[in-house]
């Protein structure tokens, strides 16, 4: 569904990719751990188009319709919750308006928002937030779904009902899933594998229980520092 | 237009070239402004907030450069003993230049930098990628009904301006000067031509129309978080300063000058 293949990129001089190269498989859950400032972010913005690689190349299974979530969800602040969902319907397409309120409330009840569909995302919690802003991802039947760190600032009640909820849509919806997180015990218990990076490089991809089990240095570090989670 | 494209250069030129065709595009988009409902709604509302937010200050501005200048050129023609052209001065001062002038000042302050604000926050909290993922474009979404309603609103403020000013300086002229009012009126009527209407309402729409790009430009470029929304809105006021005074000197060159 997803290539990268040698990915280089560059900041003012400082490089972000170095030579990233991984292939996210259709229907899979692939979760992207590391420490912070080591290109996660980066890599998603590449898949989308929102960035380009300095060298490399990223490919995309053609035709296949991308959703994203963002860190804060954002969502437009003056339209509803049940708006926001039905903005790129209302946006992109030539749906009528039964067709469009029918696929949005599909959308809400997916992510659980029906009951408050009609508020402004002020007057919800972050964890309906970022329910709403993947409502909003998958509202044109999404292939593939890009999660940039979908817990973070979450109390730990909140990220398990969204890791729950990630596993699910992508069953449910045959999804393909990309996970960015800093949350370790999170993407154990919901991806199918877990790459980590560090300064721009992939250190490994495997399973969440040889990932558990390496002896890379680098994934060793990582896995002991975040043992209070697991 | 990509809006959250990487940074194709910081000088002067490029960001003039990225502005130049935000306006362009916006342009372009404005018959979806005009013939789709959401859209039309969203001008609707952009129309309210520049036209009907603004005119309080619009008011008080407008009275008062009117009052200042009656009374200025008003006691510098009673050296004179030359009252009577009161109104003409003040007319033919207000209806091509001040009134367009201070219209865009106040639409600068009260508008541009709001719009930047908005635009500014937007873009750092990823709402503008957000409408780049889904396919819509943020210029067609965001810039154009913005841009529209400014380029409608902004001679319509400046008319209005003109009309208080003029008020304003018949005003001081019978309470402190002894002009009577209707002979004020009939010197204004006198020297008014549509030529000096209709440039002065061109410069209103151009002003208008350079706020909304320096304004939405200036909101897209924003990085560094709340910091560069701080730094976007007030570099939206000054430039949008700047240029309203080079584009207001060059139409008074263009239409009043024998070449």
């Amino acid at each position: 569904m997803i290539h990268f293949e040698n990915v280089c990129k560059n900041f003012d001089g400082k490089q972000v990719l170095a030579g990233v190269s991984f292939d996210v498989v259709e229907g899979e859950i692939l979760a992207i751990v590391g420490p912070s400032g080591t290109g996660k972010s980066v890599t998603l913005k590449h898949i989308v188009g929102l960035l380009t690689p300095d060298s490399g190349t990223v490919t995309v299974r053609e035709g296949a319709r991308i959703g994203y979530l963002f860190q804060g969800g954002a969502l437009l602040a003056w339209l509803t919750v049940r708006e926001n969902v039905s903005l790129p319907l209302r946006e992109t397409t030539k749906l009528s308006e039964d067709e469009i309120a029918r696929q949005t409330d599909e959308a809400l009840k997916a992510v659980g928002l029906e009951e408050s569909a009609d508020k402004y995302p002020a007057e919800i919690s972050g964890g309906m937030v970022k329910r709403a802003g993947l409502a909003r991802a998958i509202v044109r039947h999404a292939d593939a779904v890009l999660y940039d760190e979908p817990t973070s600032g979450l109390d730990p009640v909140t990220a398990q009902t969204i890791h729950r909820l990630i596993r699910r849509l992508n069953a449910e919806q045959k999804l393909t899933s990309v996970v960015v997180t800093h949350d370790l015990a999170g993407a154990c218990s919901f991806a199918d594998r877990i790459l980590m990076l560090k300064d721009g490089c992939v250190v490994l991809v495997a399973t969440p229980e040889e990932f558990l089990k390496s002896d890379i240095p680098a994934v060793r570090e990582y896995v002991i520092a975040s043992k209070g989670e697991l | 237009m990509r809006i959250t494209r990487e940074t194709s250069g910081e000088n002067l030129f490029s960001r003039i070239g990225r502005a130049g065709r935000l306006m362009v595009e916006s342009f372009a988009f404005a018959p979806h402004v005009l013939l789709n409902r959401d859209a039309r709604r969203t001008m609707l509302f952009q129309l309210y907030s520049t036209g009907i937010r603004t005119l309080p200050v619009i008011t008080v501005v407008g009275l008062f450069t009117g009052m200042i200048l009656g009374l200025q050129v008003g006691l510098a023609l009673r050296k004179f003993n030359q009252e009577m052209y009161l109104g003409a001065a003040v007319m033919i001062t207000l209806i091509r230049e001040m009134g367009p002038f201070v219209t865009g000042i106040c639409l600068s302050a009260c508008v541009g930098s709001a719009m930047a604000a908005e635009l500014g926050t937007m873009t750092v909290n990823d709402e503008v990628a957000a409408l780049e993922i889904m396919s819509i474009p943020p210029v067609r979404y965001l810039v154009a009904p913005r841009m529209m309603a400014l380029l409608v609103m902004s001679p319509i403020l400046a008319f209005y301006a003109c009309i208080l000013g003029v008020m304003g300086g018949g005003l001081v002229g019978y309470t402190q000067l002894n002009v009577p009012f209707a002979q004020y009126m009939a010197s204004a009527m006198s020297i008014a031509e549509l030529k000096d209407l209709f440039t002065g309402l061109l410069k209103a729409a151009v002003f208008g129309v350079v706020i909304g790009t320096v304004s939405c430009h200036e909101g897209f470029e924003t990085k560094l978080g709340a910091v560069g929304v701080g730094r976007a809105t007030q570099r939206s006021v000054i430039i949008s300063f700047l240029l309203i005074l080079m584009f207001g000197y060059m139409i008074t060159r263009l239409f009043y000058f024998d070449f």
